[in-house]
């Protein structure tokens, strides 16, 4: 524009934008009145909202892509991945119990106080009194021990099928590390409901951090690091020296915040580095021979998941 | 580094006289204000750790003191007394010409046994672990006796007893506190 003003020898004036304005407001106002017509046509709505479009293999892709809760999936998936004989569907179903878990926990959260008085009243309550509260705590209950069962037996598939080789050895490190969280969330939900059971079993649990080495009191050098009842490891679990109500208040705060965060952390980088290792299911992904360094010794064999073999199917 | 050396490649090449000492001083990047920097915050990173960490001891306790005062050593009779287990977690046995105060822990995991007066005998309900009524194992996995806590007389006559000193016998380890000074009261 200053260009052309220079050219012309005059600046813009009030008259000038006017008549601009003059021009284009038709056109505007056209256009809006269209928007009102058909608001399923505006890129407002379509910002917001899915369309539909053509099924090619682009447009697909890029509807997974493009959307963050699809983009948890991948585009494509390898047709092992939804054999269940191949892949049990365990870790599915695991993220799916941790997914039941957090909502029945939040829920049973309204009604539960983390306090030596309240805690067993509550359970009671719950039980007894509160809509649905047993339902809830019995779903709280049994995904919890499901969700045991079902890392393990994810772990074991994984075992079975040599899907903790190369290249997904640090995916089995991250699986593992979120087998300790799943047993800690057990074991610090045990205590909770501040019963017999629970205060005991605790009681035997952080009895056993005593012989923590070098951290624990009773533990191999232990006393040499100067530890007391009163600073080691399962004071600081506990937060003093018996199993009382600092130690229900910790116990419901690992519980509730600490390790599900931790947990979701750790999950998230674990579903992203499945895919990262070439998705689930399979022994070995599929590398291309150009992809294979050369190294000294017998050439390393190059296994595809079955689904993936071109020249056979 | 890769771009700091290529000015240096350069002007060697169009011939300038003091390529050589701008070679060097490129090279010679002072690295000492990132090391700084990286110091403070790992530092910074480091004692919020430390901190961190210390934040999960406790100053205050809001527990039974583990000393106190049980009276008189006339006030019991021949045998177990269980009067202080509820508050202080101890039996207070009494025998013939003794007096010693068990502290009511199982040695194999902690859990506080029962006094089974039909039995004569402390009952562990969480593994089945067996002490006899002076606290000495005899069945389930106990390792040791169960530990007695140091007890004295004070100037008015009373029993204090500690529980936070506590004498030990562990045939295993060939060690036996159970007639040091302070295990026992002679009665």
């Amino acid at each position: 524009m200053a260009e052309d003003n220079a050219g012309n020898g005059r600046k813009p004036g009030v008259l000038d934008q006017v008549q601009e304005l003059k021009e284009t407001i038709q056109a505007k106002a056209k256009e809006q009145v269209e928007d009102l017509k058909q608001p399923e046509k505006t890129q407002l709505y379509r910002s917001i909202f899915r369309v539909k479009h053509d099924a090619e293999p682009r447009n697909r892709a890029l509807s997974v892509l493009s959307n963050v809760f699809f983009h948890l999936h991948p585009a494509k998936v390898n047709r092992d991945a939804v054999r269940y004989n191949f892949t049990w569907g365990m870790g599915g179903i695991t993220f799916y119990l941790f997914v039941v878990l957090t909502f029945t926990g939040v829920l049973l959260m309204f009604y539960y106080h983390p306090t030596k008085i309240q805690a067993f009243r509550d359970i009671l309550y719950l039980e007894n009194d509160v809509p649905f509260g047993k339902l809830l705590r019995n779903m709280h209950r049994w995904a919890a021990h499901l969700m045991i069962v079902a890392v393990w037996l994810h772990m074991f598939r994984v075992f079975l099928t040599g899907s903790y080789k190369r290249p997904r050895e640090f995916n089995w490190c991250v699986g593992v590390l979120l087998l300790v969280l799943t047993l800690l969330l057990s074991f610090t939900g045990y205590l909770l409901p501040d019963d017999q059971l629970g205060f005991w079993a605790v009681t035997v649990g952080t009895n056993m951090a005593r012989a923590t080495p070098l951290l624990g009191n009773e533990g191999p050098f232990g006393s040499m690091m100067g530890m007391t009842p009163y600073n080691d490891v399962r004071f600081a679990l506990l937060g003093g020296s018996i199993v009382d109500a600092n130690a229900l208040l910790r116990a419901y705060i690992w519980h509730c915040i600490a390790i599900p965060l931790i947990a979701a952390v750790f999950m998230i980088l674990h579903f992203w580095r499945v895919r990262k290792d070439g998705g689930i299911s399979g022994p070995s992904p599929v590398m291309l021979e150009s992809e294979i360094k050369e190294e000294k010794g017998p050439r390393p064999v190059v296994l595809r998941p079955s689904g993936m073999d071109m020249h056979n199917r | 580094m890769a771009e700091a050396t290529t000015p240096a490649s350069v002007s060697a090449a169009s011939g300038v006289p003091s390529a050589a000492d701008t070679k060097k001083q490129t090279e010679q990047i002072n690295k000492g204000r990132r090391r700084i920097a990286w110091a403070f915050i790992w530092g910074y990173l480091g004692v919020n750790l430390l901190m961190f960490l210390r934040f999960f001891f406790p100053r205050a306790l809001y527990e039974p003191n583990t000393v106190f005062n049980i009276g008189y050593p006339a006030d019991f009779a021949l045998g177990i007394d269980q009067r202080y287990l509820m508050t202080n977690r101890v039996w207070v046995v009494r025998e013939p010409d003794r007096l010693f105060v068990i502290f009511a822990r199982c040695t194999h995991l902690g859990c506080t046994p029962e006094w089974k007066s039909t039995e004569n005998k402390f009952k562990c309900p969480c593994h089945g672990s067996g002490y006899d009524n002076e606290g000495v194992n005899f069945e389930g996995p106990a390792p040791r006796p169960m530990d007695r806590a140091f007890v004295v007389l004070d100037p008015t006559g009373k029993v204090t007893v500690d529980t936070s000193r506590l004498f030990v016998d562990d045939p295993r380890a060939g060690v036996n506190h159970f007639n040091d000074v302070g295990a026992f009261l002679n009665v």
